[in-house]
């Protein structure tokens, strides 16, 4: 019996100190005509051995292809103690750190996460993470709606410049709630927000603003103007950043006149796999004035009776275990596992270390823009400043050039015309640290024949 | 000591991350950071040892009974990791062609199969991630059946006294108000309660069978008709699906959608808090409404569910998939167990159960539904000793940790003065819970001969009772290179 230890002996036992004859006793309760005789869809148990050839088989057949997507996802080196220590049964196979004295390992490593969060954004408080940096997202704006008490129009400018699912999502998730996500235009040469579609807005009852750096098109946008513009119309500003390029770029906490007010952004790039999208975790972060409406789990430092430094579950009033009906969200976990392997990521990497890494992706992609921008039948769209990713646009159809370099094995990138119809034939295209010259050489070549 | 408390300026031993590139020149320099963020700078090792020795100060699953009620820390087989983390499954993007995506998708196409057969559901999705966010996902979806129904006047959710906290938080979420129903003394729904409150603006009831008080909802199919008759739909929480699995299907109770906590059932890492999954399981009536994206299969290929298939779905999630590397463990530990093994996951977990309750019962402790079987937990009631020992349930639960053994969860569920809400899970072997039941005898005898002894543990721990009141009122929730001075 798999995971099951008991004994033909044992199983006696028990039963005769409850008083039963067989296991089926215990579910008399049950109204017979409900319990099922079998499972027609679950086939029999498999061996270890078998197991292993299975998943073997299928993990082969998905190619591990060469890749130059990003779009919220990026393919990045993880030392190796990062996982191996992360994946240690203590920390693994612990649960909530609800008995804080015996959890003071889960503990202290998410205050030392909350650290590094708040000194990688600049800003005051961070909480133990949320889902992933899309719900994040929508935990800002439902944050902000609690917050901005300025406000009473529950409008949210969200430019198209910001990734699309992460507005699908917020979306979602805030829509029974009476809130108005409202689109704001790009700059069609730039990519960058519109000054004038956001100055529009000027006097208007606006909640808060969404700005992403980078943004969805990898430009970096004027986040200095936009947070000064948003303070002086009393707009509470919400902040998505790529945690990794915040090594080299200004942090959202000194935007403007007095930094963002919540940073949220995607965790994966700092130590989790891609792994088909998840497990990654969300980042939450904001301004002292809005510490009491995050959401989610926060650890606090403390001492015991003895005074010994301790640490523990905080600000628990505002959770859904005490508050019900009215606590702050329904959220009641974190991604611990995986913010437990960015922590170490972080550690490992030190302020140096991802420097360096930011800085290479950075080179690799300029690197990549400038081999594509020699091929015929490729222009490079928005020519601005940008971190890693970049928008192509190519002379035939996006999906067929795509389709064929799939069947080289390579992710040429996404096709952006889906979400901008505007961007026919559109590509983003990314370049981490792993993607040297040789992997840039071979997509060129590559890239370069399926346009002949 | 924190890790940041390590740290030396300067010191770079990394071999980790690529070197010698210069800050560019393409940016201009109002979009660049001035200063290097105050992250720790420490070598290989002292991170290793740093981290190795954070993991000691943790009770776990692989070192600790963890009788935690309502979490069912079972084990976590390590074959499930493993392959979860094989390089072409931690190497595939989330947007990677459907062409160099089977393998991944044939695992997920077979994981839904297979929750549908063990629900009883017509359809499931593995988008949600948490399961918080499919209780979001399915009162979303209770909610668009019914707008999509033009029945906009259903405004209010019932939720039984008993049930977890994220019930009517995730109500309110999504924008209805909440009815609490009582319970009565044997465990189950005051029905009488239940037939005064529904009516036309109910929309739905949310429930946990077996109950958070840890016995079967005896008169389900009664409180299913009760819903069904106004228009309303019925919700499970599938918090304790573990008891039953197996046995019975909330599909065949009456269930119209359903979440299934993958991280309790079968048996994902909890990890520290997360990451979790909580896929849910819909009837016919609610598919159109699923969030997506969800995998289909068209002849021999898997392709994904999206919008384009189902336009009425309430959307997105999580930016890509839910959170895929837990849905893998879920579908290795399923294949595993096979068929016959769930059916064996619901019968010990309910043996182990209770053995553990008549045991106790026998050695003096009271249980708060003395009469009935339980599920696949129980709760013990310490008023008693509240009253007469003045110690509390919190005083026995630190006292267990110096024992060796990890607290059940206390103070939960709210109906039951100084519980003690005690869960087992199948994998647990007889002499650990005999073992088990032995400590909380000790903790008894302690009780009644020392009572402050109780009051000020634990005493082996890293660090004894903290000052939770300091934490929430002097905020430190981050460590600073000022703080430090």
């Amino acid at each position: 019996m798999p995971f099951v230890p008991h004994t033909e002996e044992e199983i006696n036992e028990m039963l005769s100190v409850i008083g039963i004859d067989s296991i089926e006793n215990l579910f008399d309760e049950i109204p017979a005509h409900l319990k099922i005789k079998g499972l027609e869809k679950v086939p029999a148990g498999l061996n270890e051995m078998s197991i292993n050839r299975l998943m073997q088989q299928r993990a082969a057949k998905d190619g591990q292809p060469l890749c130059f997507i990003g779009a919220g996802s990026y393919d990045h080196h993880i030392p190796a103690a990062v996982w191996q220590i992360t994946t240690r049964g203590e920390y693994y196979t612990a649960y909530t750190p609800y008995q804080a004295e015996a959890s003071q390992g889960t503990l202290q490593l998410t205050y030392e996460f909350q650290s590094m969060m708040t000194a990688l954004t600049g800003m005051d408080a961070s909480n133990a993470s949320l889902y992933d940096g899309a719900t994040a997202m929508a935990e800002a704006v439902l944050m902000a709606v609690r917050s901005n008490r300025k406000s009473r129009s529950r409008k949210i400018l969200v430019p198209r410049s910001v990734n699309p699912t992460y507005k699908h999502v917020t979306e979602t998730i805030v829509k029974h709630q009476n809130i108005e996500l409202v689109d704001v235009e790009i700059d069609n040469t730039t990519s960058k927000t519109s000054m004038d579609a956001l100055k529009a807005f000027s006097g208007e009852d606006i909640t808060a603003v969404v700005i992403s750096q980078p943004n969805f098109f990898g430009t970096l946008e004027d986040v200095d103007a936009i947070t000064t513009w948003a303070h002086e119309n009393d707009i509470v500003v919400i902040a998505v950043v790529n945690p990794l390029s915040l090594a080299i770029l200004k942090p959202p906490g000194v935007w403007g006149d007095s930094g963002a007010d919540i940073a949220v952004g995607d965790g994966q790039p700092l130590g989790a796999p891609m792994s088909s999208g998840g497990p990654y975790y969300g980042i939450m972060t904001c301004k002292k004035a809005f510490v009491r409406q995050m959401p989610g789990r926060i650890v606090g430092r403390t001492v015991d009776q003895e005074g010994r430094e301790g640490f523990v579950l905080t600000l628990q009033a505002r959770e859904q275990h005490i508050r019900r009906s009215k606590a702050t969200s329904n959220i009641c976990t974190n991604q611990g596992l995986v913010v437990t392997a960015s922590t170490i990521h972080m550690s490992l990497l030190g302020p140096e270390g991802l420097k360096q890494t930011a800085l290479s992706c950075h080179a690799n992609t300029q690197q990549l823009v400038e081999k594509l921008s020699t091929i015929d039948g490729v222009e490079i769209v928005f020519d601005q400043p940008r971190f890693h990713e970049a928008v192509i646009k190519v002379n035939k159809s996006a999906a067929d050039v795509l389709a064929k370099l799939a069947e080289q094995n390579i992710l040429g990138g996404l096709d952006l015309s889906a979400d901008y119809p505007e961007m026919k034939d559109c590509i983003l295209v990314c370049a981490t640290e792993l993607r040297i010259a040789e992997d840039i050489e071979t997509f060129a070549t590559a890239l370069a024949a399926a346009l002949k | 000591m924190l890790i940041f408390e390590h740290s030396a300026k300067g010191r770079k031993t990394k071999i980790q991350s690529t070197s010698g590139n210069e800050m560019p020149t393409d940016i201009p320099a109002s979009l660049l950071r001035e200063e290097k963020p105050g992250l720790p700078e420490v070598s290989e090792m002292q991170a290793v040892r740093h981290y190795t020795s954070l993991s000691q100060k943790n009770f776990s699953i692989d070192t600790h009974f963890y009788p935690l009620g309502s979490c069912t820390m079972k084990h976590n087989p390590r074959v499930c990791n493993s392959l979860a983390m094989l390089p072409g499954f931690l190497s595939r993007h989330p947007l990677a062609p459907e062409k160099l995506s089977q393998g991944f998708m044939e695992c997920m196409y077979e994981l839904q199969e297979m929750l549908c057969d063990v629900t009883g559901m017509a359809g499931f999705s593995l988008a949600p991630m948490a399961g918080a966010q499919g209780e979001f996902a399915g009162i979303a979806m209770i909610r668009a059946y019914h707008d999509a129904n033009g029945d906009t006047e259903r405004k209010e959710i019932l939720v039984p006294d008993a049930a977890h906290g994220t019930n009517p938080a995730t109500a309110t979420m999504c924008g209805y108000t909440v009815k609490e129903i009582s319970t009565l003394a044997n465990g189950d729904v005051d029905i009488d309660v239940l037939k005064e409150a529904v009516g036309p603006q109910t929309a739905g009831l949310m429930l946990t069978n077996p109950s958070t008080l840890g016995v079967f909802e005896r008169r389900i199919e009664e409180i299913a008709k009760i819903i069904h008759d106004v228009g309303g739909l019925l919700y499970y929480d599938g918090a304790n699906l573990n008891a039953i699995l197996g046995k019975i299907r909330p599909g065949d109770m009456g269930f119209d959608v359903i979440h299934s906590n993958l991280h309790k059932t079968f048996s994902t890492p909890h990890g520290g808090g997360g990451p979790g999954s909580g896929a849910i399981g819909v009837a016919e009536r609610l598919k159109p409404f699923m969030p997506m994206p969800g995998v289909k299969k068209v002849g021999d290929e898997f392709q994904w569910l999206t919008e384009e298939d189902c336009p009425h779905s309430i959307g997105r999630m999580s930016a890509f998939f839910g959170n895929p590397g837990v849905l893998l463990r879920a579908y290795i530990y399923m294949r595993l167990l096979g068929a016959e093994g769930m059916q064996r996951v619901g019968e010990f977990a309910t043996l182990n159960a209770n053995y553990m309750l008549t045991q106790l019962k026998a050695r003096g402790f009271e249980a708060a539904i003395p009469d009935r079987y339980a599920s696949h937990e129980f709760i013990i009631t310490l008023k008693k000793q509240a009253k007469e020992l003045n110690v509390s349930a919190m005083d026995f639960a630190k006292r267990l940790l110096d024992l060796g053994y990890h607290a059940p969860t206390t103070y939960f569920p709210l109906l039951v003065p100084e519980c003690l809400l005690i869960e087992p899970t199948e994998s647990e072997a007889k002499e650990t819970l005999d073992g088990f039941i032995e400590a909380l005898v000790q903790v008894q005898q302690e009780a009644e001969t020392d009572a402050d002894m109780l009051h000020n543990a634990p005493y082996t721990m890293p660090v004894n009772r903290l000052d939770e009141v300091r934490a929430a009122k002097q905020l430190d929730l981050a460590w600073t290179a000022e703080s430090k001075a």
